[in-house]
């Protein structure tokens, strides 16, 4: 099979080898976990318990109050010690629920009903899918219900599983294909049931062969018409717009959706997450992190309630290297948010905990531009990095504008490939706070 | 002025320090903004290769031309890098020279220059080079020209008559008034005479240091290509463009114009278009932007030679061009990803 892709990118190391191999383990029980009621795109939820309240494993501990929001639910069964803010793993605080457990769990499949997508209808899959808190779990967290409701008027066609997993280290969705074919299979079904959409594909880049079979053992059997697309491995293969050009060929434009050129994109471990909603009606209260990167004793793929603070999911992989300087990141290395405690919780997002240590951790100063040109080699999304860098960076935010800076995924090509090593995505997210500043202020 | 790209966290309250599992000397994290993971490539690396890649240039023109080639060379990377140190002190700027792109200016400086040429006009080129080239502008990566290419025109006005004085290869010693002779350009252009294309090819002839063997500076220019420092489009632009153009003057009277192969195996066309035209900071940075650039470069590079007054017009077709690089910037912007034609 020829290999799709789209135009562009980047090849980074992708270190996939320190855990790609290694099945999911479930994490220690937490003794305690911090559930932020902010674990998605839209309104913060309210809580719906209160200090000294029981608890049990999987119950709704705060409540969705709009429409683009998702709620949440108690990862343990305990009792709610205390609701304040706390540090999140997105670098700014939230407020969180704080349970302390009392050991017990709760076996989810054994009172698993069945899973019959003909007795469901759209709307009753989308209940269950917005009950059970389901986000984009590869770490847009845009509520999921929201994602499968489109707009009138708008008609969805094809439905694309992304299972590129183009972030360097990490491995979650990786193994949930090995291991969870079938509920990612189904769980593709129930998303093209719930938008109408008769064609479905699941993306997934050459470089996990394995999972590639799985998935393919697991079509055949369960739903043969659903398309498997082989992939390039290039970052940032898995980046929504990119990986629609790459399956379907439709670009989708600037500013728009991806429902606008009729499809929707969802994750592999999000169609997991769904199949289980449906089936077991179980929340998102626990999901697969790879732990990794060569900071950390023992990488590992492990399935981690959430709320489980870094801190006790990195002792669960053998703790952090010893001496050498060390930067934890909530996700991967491209993309991924660099914490400064490891007090923050794992969150719906967290797809992986990567460590980067001694040499691997970037230099702190940049050297000037040569106008390589790498970035714009690198741009997937045909931008020229280093100009609207540059007029980020100097607060020219009608130039920014006009040279569409606005339309930057911050997938982070263009830094990676800088030979002078300048922070351009940073530069390019401050011109974008500026033009909004800038808009806002005009429009008084 | 420094941004803050980096910064040290603030220490974990709960004690990234003290209860960390397997803690023991950890200080307070790093934290920086993404991407976390940044290519190998650096400044420095692709500087010296560039310097690696024009060794072969230099050892072929120290061969054909003996201790004035070594001489000039070494002479023009010294001033070059004096100069900068020089400037940089003065302006109390962190010295740059480690980055190797001083060395650069300096061969490349030389090897557009005669073999006979005085050292003390390699120094004052150097220096003109470097001063007015590169650090008027702001240093690395500001300059809108081609440093050495600067230095060379300035050179070619201050001393018309001793940049084109030219000696035959294997001319040994300092006393080289007598035996005086012509490049192939200058034969094509004044005497009518052509040059064999196996002469240009490995270097048997009179010429610049860097002008006399094409092979030489290939091998060095495809050694960049496979690091990937170069832009393929650059040269392959440039050269085709010398050879269509040339070509179609040759085939409207090939008696009195010269072949396409000649076009680009003479003068400086290879120097030029491997070394120069490439040069990352003075070329465009779009696609589209790059082969008008080159194309247009060769163009102008064809009519200087068969028209002008001179008889090479490698060094003008890209100082030329340089000048107008921001325009085909601005102009030949990249295809935004799903943008709406409007």
């Amino acid at each position: 099979m020829k290999l799709k892709t789209f135009e562009r990118g980047v090849h980074p190391s992708y270190n996939k080898e320190l855990t790609a191999d290694k099945a999911v383990v479930r994490a220690g029980l937490p003794g305690r976990v911090i559930i932020p009621l902010s674990q998605h795109i839209g309104a913060p939820c309210e809580p719906v318990v209160k200090k000294g309240d029981e608890v049990s494993e999987g119950q709704k501990i705060g409540e969705a109050t709009s429409f683009v929001s998702a709620p949440v639910h108690s990862s343990i069964s305990g009792k709610v010690k205390d609701i304040v803010m706390h540090p999140h793993p997105s670098g700014a605080r939230a407020l969180a629920v704080v349970i302390e457990g009392d050991g017990e769990t709760r076996d989810w499949e054994s009172d698993g009903g069945g899973f019959d997508l003909d007795a469901l209808g759209p709307e009753e899959i989308r209940g269950l899918i917005r009950d059970a808190g389901i986000v984009g779990l590869g770490g847009a967290t845009f509520p999921t219900s929201v994602k499968l409701s489109p707009p009138k008027g708008s008609r969805i066609d094809s439905v694309i599983l992304n299972g590129c997993e183009c972030e360097p280290f990490l491995t979650a969705d990786h193994r949930i294909m090995v291991e969870e074919s079938e509920k990612v299979v189904l769980g593709l079904k129930a998303i093209m049931k719930t938008v109408g959409a008769g064609s479905g594909y699941i993306g997934i880049e050459d470089n996990k062969p394995d999972a590639i079979e799985a998935i393919k053992a697991a079509v055949s059997s369960l739903a043969p018409d659903i398309r498997i697309v082989l992939l390039e491995t290039k970052y940032p293969q898995g980046a929504e717009k990119m990986l629609i050009d790459a399956v379907l060929g439709r670009k989708v434009p600037v500013g728009k959706l991806p429902l606008d050129v009729g499809v929707v994109v969802n994750n592999i471990g999000t169609a997991a997450a769904i199949y289980e909603a449906i089936r077991y009606r179980k929340p998102v209260i626990e999901r697969v992190v790879t732990v990794s990167g060569n900071g950390v004793k023992e990488p590992k793929n492990l399935l981690v309630r959430i709320g489980t603070t870094f801190d006790e999911v990195i002792s669960q992989c053998g703790g952090l290297v010893d001496g050498m300087e060390k930067e934890v990141l909530s996700g991967g290395p491209m993309m991924g948010v660099a914490q400064k405690t490891l007090e923050v919780p794992v969150v719906k997002g967290t797809s992986g905990i990567t460590v980067l240590a001694g040499s691997e951790i970037k230099p702190a100063t940049h050297k000037p531009c040569i106008r390589c040109a790498s970035c714009v080699d690198a741009c997937p999304m045909g931008l020229m990095p280093y100009k609207i860098a540059d007029m980020g960076r100097l607060g020219m935010t009608d130039d920014f504008k006009s040279w569409s800076g606005l339309a930057c995924i911050e997938c982070g090509c263009c830094s990676f490939v800088c030979p002078a090593k300048r922070p351009l995505v940073q530069w390019i997210r401050v011109g974008k706070v500026r033009l909004r500043e800038a808009e806002r202020s005009s429009s008084k | 002025m420094m941004d803050k790209t980096r910064q040290v966290g603030e220490e974990s309250k709960a004690g990234a320090r003290g209860s960390t599992p397997g803690g023991s000397g950890d200080g307070p994290l790093i934290v920086s903004s993404s991407p976390h993971l940044l290519t190998a490539d650096n400044i420095p690396k692709i500087m010296h290769s560039v310097v690696a890649a024009l060794l072969p240039a230099c050892a072929v023109s120290i061969y054909f031309f003996g201790i004035r080639a070594l001489l000039l060379i070494a002479v023009s990377v010294a001033a070059c890098i004096a100069t900068e140190r020089a400037i940089q002190r003065f302006l109390g700027k962190p010295s740059t020279i480690a980055d190797g792109s001083a060395i650069i200016t300096g061969i490349l400086l030389a090897l557009t220059l005669p073999p006979s040429f005085p050292l003390l006009g390699a120094v004052l080129g150097s220096v003109f080079a470097i001063a007015i080239g590169k650090h008027i502008f702001g240093g690395l990566g500001y300059n809108i020209f081609n440093p050495a290419l600067l230095g060379r025109a300035f050179l070619q006005a201050a001393y018309p008559v001793l940049i084109t004085t030219w000696v035959e290869p294997f001319t040994r010693g300092f006393d080289v008034d007598a035996i005086a002779a012509a490049t192939p350009l200058a034969l094509m252009k004044f005497e009518g005479q052509m040059t064999p294309h196996l002469d240009l090819l490995f270097g048997n002839i009179s010429g610049s240091l860097g002008e006399t063997s094409a092979v030489a500076i290939i091998i060095g220019g495809l050694y960049l290509r496979y690091k990937g420092y170069i832009n393929w489009k650059l040269p392959l632009g440039y050269l085709g463009s010398m050879a269509f153009f040339g070509g179609i003057f040759w085939l409207m009277n090939p008696s009195r114009y010269p072949d396409p192969l000649f076009h680009v195996l003479a003068g400086g066309a290879m120097l030029g278009a491997w070394f120069m035209v490439t040069d990352m900071v003075t070329s465009p940075t779009t696609p589209k932007g790059q082969w008008i650039f080159a194309i247009a470069a060769g163009a102008i590079a064809v009519i200087i030679r068969l028209f002008g007054g001179l008889p090479e017009g490698v060094m003008y077709s890209i100082l030329l061009l340089n000048s107008v690089v921001p325009l085909i910037n601005r102009w030949t912007r990249p295809k935004v990803f799903g943008e709406v034609s409007s």
